[in-house]
């Protein structure tokens, strides 16, 4: 898998699974269970620095940025504005004009607001930003995601936290091919095989938090988590046999008695 | 002329010295400046502006950084261990 690096914008990544760095127990897990995973990519979240208690510890004295590529979310923003003044923030507080864009519809689903994505997306480009769009597994938003400029696509699974695995895997498979840039499947793993199955289809990464973080034991998801990203991987390269209904069978007739 | 300036810190209402930067109300926070985004009245301050920017009485600063997320509100989150089998 050596040669097999994932290049958006022109930075090449060695990992295929990403992971993000929300709901671990503490931050040793964080570290522990990012460096098992082989993730190089890492999300985090921008938020009020906590100006009464300053005893408390830095995510980024665990997860070193010189080591992995920080890249900030915009989870929680409802709105364009909230979306673009919190990558605003994040490439203040960061080293990089990378976002992972999100605007979200609604609590209850977290499924992306499109009309808001596209609109903050075009904003952010025109500043600069390299904007990574966490959207929906709509192929016709996807190209317009991509016709603004957005190097990558992030489709959703499934709803981000619920573990549901793939819901729709025709759209996905038809966003695939309409898009000419990497698509990294972005929400609702649950288990390997969920992230192995993105990966067969064509998936280019997948991008992960609550299946690690959330099993029972997370140290030990993220080591299968990055041994079902590279089957996926390799499985999708070799290329699979067709489905049949009936046997063929495996052994030759030829030389039997 | 009072010595002390009130000011918002993330959404706290403080009481500071009057010739206090950004960078001094940082330094006295002990937050180290780098890898955190400061905001002075909606603006986003350039990390060169801290030491020159002075603080001026009601200003609303907002200090923020990096913490651990994923796809979804951190602060919506729920206990792992609380497995909720909705379907």
């Amino acid at each position: 898998m050596r040669d097999d690096r994932l290049i958006i914008a022109g930075r090449e990544f060695k990992s295929r699974l990403w992971v993000g760095t929300g709901k671990y127990k503490n931050f040793v897990e964080t570290q522990k269970a990012i460096e098992v995973s082989g993730a190089d990519v890492v999300t985090v979240a921008v938020r009020r620095v906590n100006i009464t208690d300053r005893s408390k510890e830095n995510l980024l004295d665990y997860i070193d940025p010189k080591k992995y590529t920080i890249l900030p979310n915009t989870a929680g923003c409802y709105t364009v504005e909230d979306a673009v003044r919190y990558s605003r923030l994040a490439r203040a507080a960061g080293v990089s004009d990378l976002v992972k864009l999100e605007v979200l519809g609604d609590e209850k689903t977290l499924f992306p607001d499109t009309a808001g994505l596209i609109e903050a997306a075009k904003i952010l480009i025109k500043e600069g930003f390299i904007v990574l769009p966490y959207t929906n597994d709509d192929p016709i938003v996807a190209k317009k995601l991509v016709d603004i400029g957005c190097p990558a696509v992030m489709p959703l699974a499934a709803p981000i936290g619920s573990g549901l695995g793939i819901r729709n895997p025709y759209n996905l498979k038809i966003l695939m091919e309409s898009v000419n840039v990497p698509v990294i499947v972005d929400a609702g793993v649950g288990t390997a095989s969920d992230a192995a199955l993105a990966m067969e289809y064509g998936a280019d990464a997948v991008l992960m938090n609550t299946a690690i973080a959330g099993a029972q034991d997370p140290i030990a998801m993220a080591e299968a988590m990055k041994y079902a990203v590279w089957a996926g991987r390799l499985a999708y390269k070799a290329g699979r046999i067709p489905r049949k209904l009936y046997a063929t069978a495996s052994s030759p007739i030829e030389g039997m008695l | 002329m009072q010595d002390t300036i009130r000011i918002q810190v993330n959404g706290e209402a403080r009481d500071w010295r009057r010739d206090a930067t950004v960078a001094d109300l940082l330094r006295d926070l002990e937050i180290t400046s780098e890898r955190v985004a400061v905001e002075v009245n909606l603006e986003i301050l350039d990390r060169a502006m801290f030491a020159q920017r002075s603080l001026k009485d009601g200003d609303r600063v907002e200090i923020l950084s990096f913490i651990g997320g994923g796809g979804e509100s951190p602060r919506r989150s729920t206990d792992r261990r609380k497995c909720v089998h909705s379907l």
